[in-house]
């Protein structure tokens, strides 16, 4: 089968003989991998080195000699001690692979040519390999309806299972979400859902990927294709910021399936619904082909690329640089990303640029001392998780994190809003008031905990987190994201700043946009420039190759939209960014686009910025790009173009090549890897991810960049906001099915995404007596939204929590970027 | 109806605090809902997830790799008339053809008025008192046709030997309340004196009595 080998380093040395050679493996590892290691593959149908052996299949069998003489057992269940003598091919070994298989098929359909895995068939190939040749069975085999939908994603062809417990196994072990389970038994057994509840699992579709044979399809790719006619490339999912490794598939030019490759470091195999069934937005009939240009009636009229590119430059070239802004730049390859800071910093000279939207976190998050998620996932460690609920926004990184809880004995300490999926697995949760975060950071470092307890968090569990904090054995690692997109980023910052006092404390930031870590890196940042620069003490290195650079720091994402409220900006880019949608303060980004003269917009889709818009480019999206992104940990990965772009679309950093040009810029672009190379020689702590670096076999899983801390500079602390006693504190998040633009574009996803509520606490529902789905208006300073409610143990008394860009009102309605956090009175409607 | 009721809610309690792992008392929950329903219902199955913190998925994979959780309706009264070896050479097979008859189903069918669901079932270890069957898995043994008629006859009417079978689902086991020193695993092995069965047992057997 496809999946690599269970990783081991040996640190407790046994010999065993394998086919009569004498190899060197880890005590206790199994022999199944011990053998696989050493060029003895051992066939299987039910172990998968992720997961726990079961010993179900029985294919596994190799003749054991312990001392007693020679005896068939299955190897994924014996632990390798020292002086066996295996045999992988014995007389007896290929007797009892025959038997299996011809069991096993003995209620398998042979209708391999009408089967989705037929060509890449595990069961199909060993059949080959080791099977009987012919089946002597004649009687009829079982029958059952086709096929049953186990979930919207995940279809099941009970027929064709051979009970494995892999699917199940997935379900219950790695993700926690047992929906699927063996039902009857003996012959009758068969794999089902409880009726009415679909195994609707964020990550169903791994289940798909590890089944053996074709009983479990993905609806996106089921009779879409042949394995044979696929064309597959290795590549990075660009989805969220995890960077899960992955095979793109195409055939005929077109993405029809995604698959997860184990990066030891990363994503262990698995993917997430959203990552793996998102190409479908990239096959998109809605995709941007052609440039469009606003005419005078108001409506986008299709252009060429000469006139598209000669209007935006002529609205570079005429307008005063400190006039101009760059949002976004999160959805580039870190070699676009680089391009388009050199176009803006050097070429055009503005210093306003920022790859958030105003809903990361300030850009100094990464000049704490970093941690990758190997180190978070230590067995044995403590974890401060700081971030969002990581199921929903970074799926495999919930999936690591829940593995360390569980398997690893690693504590962690959530420090949130309110609960996360984490928390069945935390040791301890500490939930404080929106916007007092530094304050409990505090007391946990300091261990001083007044005996009335600290932002809404009453004392004991403070006093609980410190003393586990003060026990912890190693150093701390800390988890830092956006919890809450109702709360100021600074906030969140600045907490991070206090857990830096902990000893040895290492962080692991976790923005959520595909590359955003990569953006930034680049330097698409204010006061920023690429590898971590700053501009005014980093000038030379990137003045020499780009002409100059800004002389003043410039405006982050708010700036901007500030600025351009108050009529200071004449040119606007929107590098695949859309502040309408994204911008925690919807009235102020509306302001915002409503006054900027000039809006040229590079995306894939008309969303409602782009809509706004008076050029619009159209790139390349995600499996039509070559280059590297960077995931939240800071390690650089390959990207590899699989499929032709549509129309006449271009990739992001020759548009930006080509306005350089246009603008008479000496800065130039003629190649991916000279874009990457470029930004590696500037940029010291980039070394080792050069175009040439990347290409070699070990690092197929991306190389880490330097991530030892530096000094952030000085960070102002943010004043905590006054508490209003007759106000909820909202607290805004996102779920992984929303109304975004991949999810609105990926048939599959679209329609996954639930209606929005209003959920608050048990204590605050009995005191406004409401149940769930009692209507309720939340009234901000900005309006008012109705929602129904949704009643959780999950949220602490004092919040209010919505979801944005759910099929509903939307939260950042609510938001102001004025303010710290966000006050709202909740009243039944 | 269909969860459980308040009253049987509260025994799930009682009987989910017996167990170090709630999720151990998956199985005599669902017998407690089929005692209350006659049947294991789904949303009998969805509650006791609820009760012992599982999904219903796995309820239904539990309780569907057992026999004697009927996940279908059944009669008042299931009659299992056992065809295994022993009870067929001294007439069970003729037996089980005798009642499809009178009852007018077939083994796995259940009477139109819900009174009676007959089953064809192995061994019942019953072999010595052959040929035997039993209601609501309480034995008849050394039955004959005029004892078979006889005995559908009370359950049809709720007459005469009807009275010796509770209805479907009833188990005794469910309701039996266990002492404290009965629990277990409620301290370490090595904390724990000798069990009270065991003591209660050894006098028992001291007085020259039964024991149990």
């Amino acid at each position: 089968m496809s999946e690599r080998p269970r990783p081991v380093t040996i640190t407790d040395p046994v010999t065993i003989t394998v086919d009569g050679r004498p190899v060197e493996v880890q005590r206790g590892e199994l022999l199944i991998d011990a053998c696989e290691r050493n060029d003895a593959y051992i066939p299987r149908f039910c172990y998968h080195p992720r997961m726990e052996p079961v010993g179900m299949c029985r294919m596994c069998l190799v003749e054991v000699d312990t001392g007693r003489g020679p005896a068939l057992q299955p190897s994924c269940m014996i632990n390798v001690a020292a002086d066996m003598v295996v045999d992988t091919t014995s007389e007896q070994v290929a007797k009892a692979q025959d038997g299996v298989l011809e069991f096993l098929l003995a209620n398998h359909p042979l209708d391999c040519p009408v089967c989705d895995k037929g060509g890449e068939c595990p069961l199909q190939d060993q059949t080959m390999a080791y099977g009987p040749g012919e089946s002597r069975w004649v009687e009829e085999k079982r029958h059952y309806e086709k096929p049953i939908e186990i979930s919207p994603l995940v279809l099941l062809d009970r027929e064709r299972c051979i009970l494995c417990d892999r699917c199940t196994r997935f379900a219950s072990e790695v993700t926690d979400d047992p929906l699927i389970h063996f039902v009857n038994r003996g012959s009758n057994t068969e794999v089902n859902t409880f009726p009415g509840e679909p195994f609707s699992s964020y990550f169903s579709g791994n289940t798909v990927q590890i089944c053996p044979v074709g009983a479990l399809t993905a609806t996106p790719y089921r009779f879409k294709a042949r394995p044979w006619d696929l064309e597959r490339t290795e590549s990075t999912c660009t989805t969220c910021s995890v960077g899960c490794r992955v095979t793109l598939e195409s055939s005929r030019d077109r993405l029809v399936r995604i698959n997860g490759v184990d990066a030891d470091a990363v994503n262990w195999s698995w993917l997430c619904d959203a990552g793996r069934f998102g190409f479908e937005a990239t096959n998109s009939e809605d995709r941007l082909t052609e440039p469009l240009r606003r005419v005078d009636g108001g409506s986008f009229e299709p252009t060429r690329w000469s006139q598209a590119l000669g209007a935006a430059a002529d609205a570079l070239r005429s307008t005063d640089p400190d006039r101009i802004a760059v949002l976004g730049g999160a959805r580039l390859s870190d070699e676009s990303a680089y391009a388009w800071a050199a176009l803006t910093k050097g070429v055009i000279g503005t210093d306003h640029v920022d790859a958030q939207l105003g809903d990361g976190l300030p850009v100094e998050v990464l000049d704490l001392p970093g941690a990758t998620i190997d180190e978070v996932c230590t067995p044995g460690g403590t974890v401060v998780y700081l971030g969002p609920d990581p199921k929903e926004e970074l799926p495999v990184l919930f999936l690591r994190l829940k593995h360390a809880a569980t398997r690893d004995g690693v504590r962690i300490i959530e420090l949130t809003p309110m609960a996360t999926s984490l928390a069945p697995y935390a040791a301890l949760g500490v939930h404080s008031r929106p916007g007092e975060l530094a304050a409990v950071a505090r007391a946990l470092v300091s261990g001083d905990v007044p005996s009335d307890g600290v932002a809404g968090v009453d004392a004991d569990t403070l006093r609980s987190a410190a003393d586990a904090l003060a026990a912890a054995s190693g150093p701390v690692r800390i988890v830092v994201g956006r919890a809450n997109l109702a709360e100021s980023g600074q906030v969140v910052l600045d907490a991070a700043v206090e857990l830096a006092a902990l000893p040895g404390a290492t962080f692991l930031p976790v923005l959520r946009r595909g590359n955003v870590r990569g953006a930034l890196t680049a330097g698409l940042s204010p006061g920023r420039l690429p590898g971590g620069g700053r501009l005014g003490r980093d000038d030379d290195a990137w003045s020499s190759r780009w002409g100059s650079v800004p002389v003043s720091t410039g405006r982050d994402a708010f700036g901007i939209l500030r600025a351009a409220a108050a009529g200071e900006l004449d040119v606007l880019v929107l590098l695949g960014a859309d502040p309408l949608s994204d911008v925690p303060d919807r009235d102020l980004a509306r302001r915002a686009l409503d006054r900027v003269p000039t809006i040229l917009a590079l995306d894939t889709f008309v969303n409602p910025s782009v809509a706004r818009a008076h050029v619009v480019l159209p790139v390349a999206a995600p499996g039509e790009v070559d280059g590297t992104t960077t995931n939240l940990e800071g390690r650089v990965s390959r990207l590899r173009a699989k499929v032709t772009s549509p129309g006449t679309v271009r990739t992001d950093w020759s548009i930006a090549a080509d306005l350089a040009r246009r603008l008479g810029s000496p800065w130039s672009a003629s190649s991916v890897g000279a874009l990457r190379d470029e930004l590696v020689a500037g940029s010291p702590r980039l070394a080792g991810t050069s175009w040439s670096d990347l290409e070699g076999a070990e690092s197929v899983d991306g190389v880490l960049a330097d991530l030892s801390g530096v000094d952030p500079g000085r960070i102002e602390p943010t004043p905590p906001p006054q508490i209003d006693s007759y106000s909820l504190r909202l607290v805004a998040t996102r779920e992984l099915y929303d109304g975004g633009e991949l999810l609105r574009r990926s048939p599959s996803l679209a329609g996954l995404a639930r209606p929005a509520t209003v959920g608050i606490s048990v204590g605050d529902a009995e005191r406004l007596g409401v149940a769930d789905g009692t209507p309720l208006v939340v009234r901000g300073e900005r309006g008012a939204i109705t929602l129904p409610a949704r009643v959780s143990a999950g949220i602490p008394r004092g919040s209010a929590h919505l979801v944005h860009r759910l099929d509903g009102s939307d939260p950042f309605e609510l938001l102001s970027a004025e303010q710290v956090a966000c006050d709202v009175r909740v009243e039944i409607a | 109806m269909a969860r459980l009721t308040p009253d049987n809610e509260l025994l799930a309690r009682r009987i989910v605090a017996r167990y170090p792992e709630p999720k151990s008392a998956t199985i005599p929950l669902c017998h407690l809902s089929q005692e209350q329903d006659g049947w294991l219902t789904e949303e009998g199955m969805a509650h006791v997830a609820e009760l012992v913190g599982c999904t219903p998925a796995e309820v239904l994979g539990t309780a569907s790799f057992y026999e004697m959780f009927k996940l279908h309706p059944v009669g008042r009264y299931c009659l299992n008339i056992c065809t295994n070896i022993s009870c067929r050479i001294v007439g069970g097979a003729d037996l089980l053809a005798r009642a499809e008859e009178r009852l007018g189903v077939r083994a796995g069918g259940t009477t139109a008025d819900g009174t009676i669901t007959l089953e064809d079932v192995e061994c019942i270890a019953a072999c010595t008192e052959a040929p035997a069957l039993q209601v609501n898995y309480r034995y008849v043994e050394r039955v004959d046709e005029a004892a078979l008629d006889a005995l559908i006859d009370d359950l049809r009417s709720g007459s005469g030997r009807a009275a010796e079978f509770p209805p479907h689902g009833t188990l005794g086991l469910v309701r039996q309340e266990l002492g404290a020193d009965d629990l277990a695993n409620v301290s370490p092995p090595e904390d724990q004196d000798v069990p009270g069965w065991f003591a209660r047992h050894a006098e028992a057997a001291a007085d020259g009595g039964s024991g149990s």
